[in-house]
């Protein structure tokens, strides 16, 4: 079972980053990167699962039961939070690059060469 | 195959790294193998010292409260660099405006079948959110959740009509102030243990009762800060890139 | 009332203020708000150092202390060197935010408020004890940079070198979430001292360990610099406001190599001491490569800003190299080469700052000879260029000659002629330029010759005058002062050795933190001292740069075919390292995935 997880975590991270590296289109690169993120979110996932455990919601359950891992939990929580925040910066500096240049080919926007 | 170089290297990389992550995982230990001390600790101390329910709530803004800080933060500058790196939209805004409100609207509006959807789900947005944001410590939900919520309350009125009505909804300076007081707002509840001589960000609240939505001590106040950060943030992001988008001169013939 | 988490609560405390009073407040109060807030922290950061001589403390936030010797809050562990990093940061924010008086217009209250943001971030990353928060301050960090590098939005070029530096350092930064990720499945912790301990312990010895750790400092490195994760940073300080270069140079690629220090002797030491021999050669080779790579590609820049970024590249490959011989002795020369190279290099991008906002270039052939008019400033750029080859008595060169006395002792003479070479080309270049712009020497190109960075530039301030403004100049000078009187002053260099001494000492830490007991007893640091022949080399390195540069300047003093052939040469190794660096971030990624392969190989199968 985990190891299905942690595969998919490979290979999320792996086609993520080659959708960045072949992109040709800026908002194809930052939602390839939106991919890599979600390859850390399945991976934490996992690593919090434990067989036959209530979500950690303390209602109804006795406080001293195994749950699944709270502080993975809170961990995606931020990590949820870090991603949409940066995306929108990504999105916004893409805006401002399609205004300027036209393009929103990554190729195209060359002027750092050398 | 247009970059042949680069696609080998990274194909070359790729497997390389695909197969270290492999090898990486095959030394986790298995599910019912891997160390749960932590979380059993905070599910303990959750209930017994804090009252609260929703651990991973306590997690996030007790246990762990510092580093969503810092998580806040990076909303908070994230937002402030899209206002940034937009800002000819943004500061364009009061002539903007002026000129909005003499404009009569160009294409026909949306149908009264989305107008009656979005309208009647306006209210029960904000009520939902609210709640979520205010029952972050009893159950699933917070002050992030609830927050982004209640910032889709205001887009559903931007369907329901257009841009002009959407910024007439919000005020867009009470909007900022709001975002600032909700990220200061945190830390200054750090700080109120700070004075008393305690470590930053202790608790100091009476506990309540588990179950109620006055339990976890300062953990709720914290919950509406959030809230109210998360709430706000998003709304200026949403002006801030329909502000740029809208009035791009590219597009003058859009709404 | 303690003054632990001051450093990073004031300053977002008051970046909210700033934000939520903008209409309130003028330029003129904004600007003296941020530099408060700025010395405010110098201060608190100074009296850390002070607090924390004796002993490393440790702070619970929340009040949630260990329960039965298992951390489960967050922890600043605060020592000398953190705070000392965490001062440094201060300092050279101090100093941008003096430089920025002068500056563009500020969108509202925005740019004050971000550059807070960005000082507590840094700060955070300094004190932290603990993996996922050393996490959350770098993307703090991240989000931050990314907005004041690309913040001239008018121009293109800082848009895209904003892009390169955000896509990069997000990469790298998920890459370090999934080495924590592996870390706590393998140890249910997250406390540095807790992970250490638990990873010590652990006895299968499966690979998961060194993978886990070179995914770990993968962003680090990214943030870095280090080679071939370096690209980003050329581009980012290509066009990025000239305060902000000065903090990107000066301490944010810096505290990716403290964090790799850090995490590596806080944390892995003791687990990974079977892979001593092959990490420190990978950590050898990296910052050889990054050093070498760097100061090959500063010599063949034109751009002012780019040719300083890229020996910033280079002389952060030395301090990896420092870092990577894995003695007390390198890692306290490192210290002291950070603190150093920070003023230095903080003080040459103020000199660019200011050819920027009198001629609106930093093109080193459209510059030819303007710079007559003022030549302050060319002594300024001159004294600083000698510094980048670290002379006596500024602090790298203390730092240089600490790292060469562990590298002999070692048996890495080769290591001293990786410095004398970066330093004498970086210095070489900056020495050319000076010499180009100031004096006028050197035949003229055309403006726009092929082959080089395209970003055009203009002015950055809103009142420009013909006098380069005090606000710029002063901290220039002073900073230049501060590298020069440092470690004689604050007797920097015996403390720097104990302090390094107490950094590797991974049990001590582990003690400190999960115990709370006594300080096990200090190893009393040997008396450092530079010898007659490392002022000799230095010196011979100053004159080699020197030479570098009036040949550069002059090639056919040597005689035209001497100079065709050098020219050939120079062409020939400089033209793939310009391929190399082609602004295109596919290119970046796939280096990255590569890099990363090659490394993690290196340390799973060693």
């Amino acid at each position: 079972m985990s190891t299905v997880g942690y595969v998919v975590a490979a290979w999320l991270f792996v086609i993520g980053a080659y959708g960045i590296a072949s992109s040709r289109h800026l908002v194809h690169l930052c939602l390839c990167l939106a991919v890599v993120q979600a390859s850390t979110y399945v991976l934490l996932a996992v690593i919090g699962y434990r067989p036959d455990a209530p979500a950690p919601i303390l209602i109804g359950i006795k406080p001293d039961a195994q749950t699944v891992d709270p502080v993975v939990q809170a961990l995606m929580l931020t990590d949820i939070v870090v991603e949409a925040t940066v995306l929108a910066l990504l999105l916004s500096l893409i805006v401002q690059i399609d205004r300027r240049t036209g393009s929103v080919d990554p190729d195209e926007v060359d002027l750092m060469r050398g | 195959m247009k970059h042949p170089w680069r696609t080998a290297a990274f194909a070359l990389g790729a497997a390389g790294l695909a197969g270290l992550y492999l090898a990486a995982c095959a030394g986790i230990p298995t599910a019912n193998e891997r160390p749960s001390r932590y979380g059993q600790l905070v599910n303990r101390l959750a209930l017994a010292q804090r009252h609260v329910t929703d651990v991973v709530t306590a997690v996030n803004f007790d246990f762990r409260g510092f580093d969503t800080i810092g998580e806040e933060y990076i909303l908070f500058v994230s937002v402030m660099g899209a206002l940034v790196l937009l800002r000819e939209a943004y500061q364009k805004t009061e002539r903007d405006d002026e000129e909005d409100a003499r404009t009569p609207r160009r294409e026909a509006g949306p149908s009264e079948a989305v107008q009656l959807w979005t309208l009647s789900m306006t209210g029960p947005t904000i009520i939902f959110g609210l709640y979520v944001v205010g029952h972050g410590q009893l159950s699933p939900g917070g002050g992030f959740q609830g927050g982004v919520i209640l910032a889709t309350a205001p887009l559903l009125i931007y369907l329901a009509d257009e841009f002009k009505t959407f910024k007439r909804v919000i005020s867009y300076r009470l909007v900022e102030v709001a975002e600032a007081v909700g990220a200061g707002g945190y830390v200054l509840i750090g700080f109120l243990s700070w004075f008393d001589g305690e470590p930053f960000l202790t608790n100091l609240f009476p506990l309540g009762q588990t179950g109620t939505m006055t339990s976890g001590g300062m953990l709720a106040l914290i919950n509406l800060a959030v809230g109210l950060e998360v709430a706000a943030g998003f709304i200026v992001l949403l002006h801030a890139f329909m502000q740029s988008s809208l009035h791009d001169p590219k597009s003058k013939e859009k709404s | 009332m303690d003054l632990a988490p001051l450093p990073v609560t004031v300053p977002l405390l008051m970046a909210a203020v700033l934000v939520g009073a903008a209409p309130l407040l003028s330029r003129r109060m904004l600007d003296a708000l941020a530099c408060l807030t700025a010395a405010c922290n110098l201060a608190v950061c100074t009296l850390l150092i002070l607090q924390t001589a004796a002993a490393p403390r440790v702070y619970w936030f929340g009040s949630w202390r260990p329960v039965g010797r298992f951390p489960i809050g967050i922890s600043f562990v605060i020592d000398p060197m953190g705070a000392g990093l965490a001062a440094l940061v201060s300092l050279l924010m101090l100093a941008a935010l003096v430089v920025s008086w002068a500056y563009f217009e500020s969108v509202k209250s925005l740019y004050h408020a971000i550059m807070l943001v960005f000082l507590a971030a840094m700060c955070g990353l300094c004190l932290t004890g603990d993996l996922f928060n050393l996490f959350v301050w770098f993307e703090l960090m991240s989000a931050a940079g990314v907005t004041l590098s690309g913040y001239k939005v008018d121009e293109t070029g800082p848009l895209q070198g904003a892009l390169n530096f955000a896509v990069m350092n997000t990469l790298g930064a998920y890459l370090s979430l999934t080495g924590v990720a592996l870390v706590y499945a393998k140890t249910g912790a997250l406390n540095f001292a807790q992970v250490g301990v638990a990873l010590a312990a652990d006895t299968s010895h499966d690979v998961l360990l060194p993978i886990a750790f070179l995914f770990l400092i993968s962003g680090f490195l990214v943030k870095a610099a280090a080679f071939p994760f370096h690209f980003w940073l050329a581009d980012a300080h290509a066009a990025a406001p000239t305060p902000v270069c000065i903090l990107f140079s000066g301490v944010m690629v810096e505290l990716g190599v403290y964090a790799v220090a850090r995490l590596y002797w806080a944390v892995f030491a003791p687990a990974l001491v079977a892979l001593d021999t092959p990490l420190q050669g990978l950590l050898l080779a990296i910052g050889t490569l990054t050093a070498l790579v760097g100061a090959v590609a500063c010599f063949g820049q034109r751009h002012l800003k780019r040719l300083l970024a890229f020996s910033t590249i280079s002389h952060v490959g030395l301090m990896i190299i420092g870092c990577g011989l894995l003695t007390p002795h390198a890692l306290a020369g490192s210290g002291l080469y950070v603190v150093g190279h920070g003023m230095v290099k903080a003080s040459l991008f103020i000199c660019a700052g200011i050819l920027l906002n009198r001629f609106e270039s930093v093109d080193e052939f459209e510059l030819q000879g303007a710079g007559r008019q003022i030549p302050a400033v060319g002594l300024l750029m001159a004294l600083g260029a000698f510094g980048l080859t670290s002379l006596p008595p500024l602090a790298n060169f203390f730092g240089e000659s600490l790292i060469d006395q562990s590298a002999r002792r070692l048996g890495f003479e080769w290591i001293s002629i990786v410095f004398m070479l970066a330093g004498l080309l970086t210095a070489g270049a900056v020495l050319r330029v000076t010499g180009r712009i100031f004096l006028g020497w050197g035949h003229e190109h055309e403006a726009t010759s092929r082959g080089s960075c395209k970003v055009a530039l203009k002015r950055e301030m809103h009142s420009p005058s013909r006098k380069p403004p005090l606000t710029m100049v002063l901290p220039a000078l002073l900073l230049l002062v501060a590298a020069g009187v440092v470690v004689p002053a604050a007797d920097l260099g015996r403390r720097m050795l104990g302090e390094a001494h107490a950094f590797q000492d991974t049990r001590g830490y582990w003690q400190r933190v999960l115990q709370e007991g006594p300080p096990p007893p200090q190893k009393a640091a040997e008396p450092v001292g530079p010898s007659a022949r490392d002022i000799g080399r230095q010196a011979g390195v100053a004159l080699a740069a020197l030479a570098v540069a009036l040949l550069a300047l002059f090639p056919r003093a040597l005689g035209n075919p001497a100079a065709r052939i050098g020219g050939a040469i120079l062409v020939g190794i400089f033209k793939p390292i310009r391929l190399m660096h082609s602004g295109r971030i596919g290119d970046y990624v796939a280096w990255f995935v590569l890099g990363i392969a090659s490394y993690g190989l290196i340390l799973a199968l060693a």
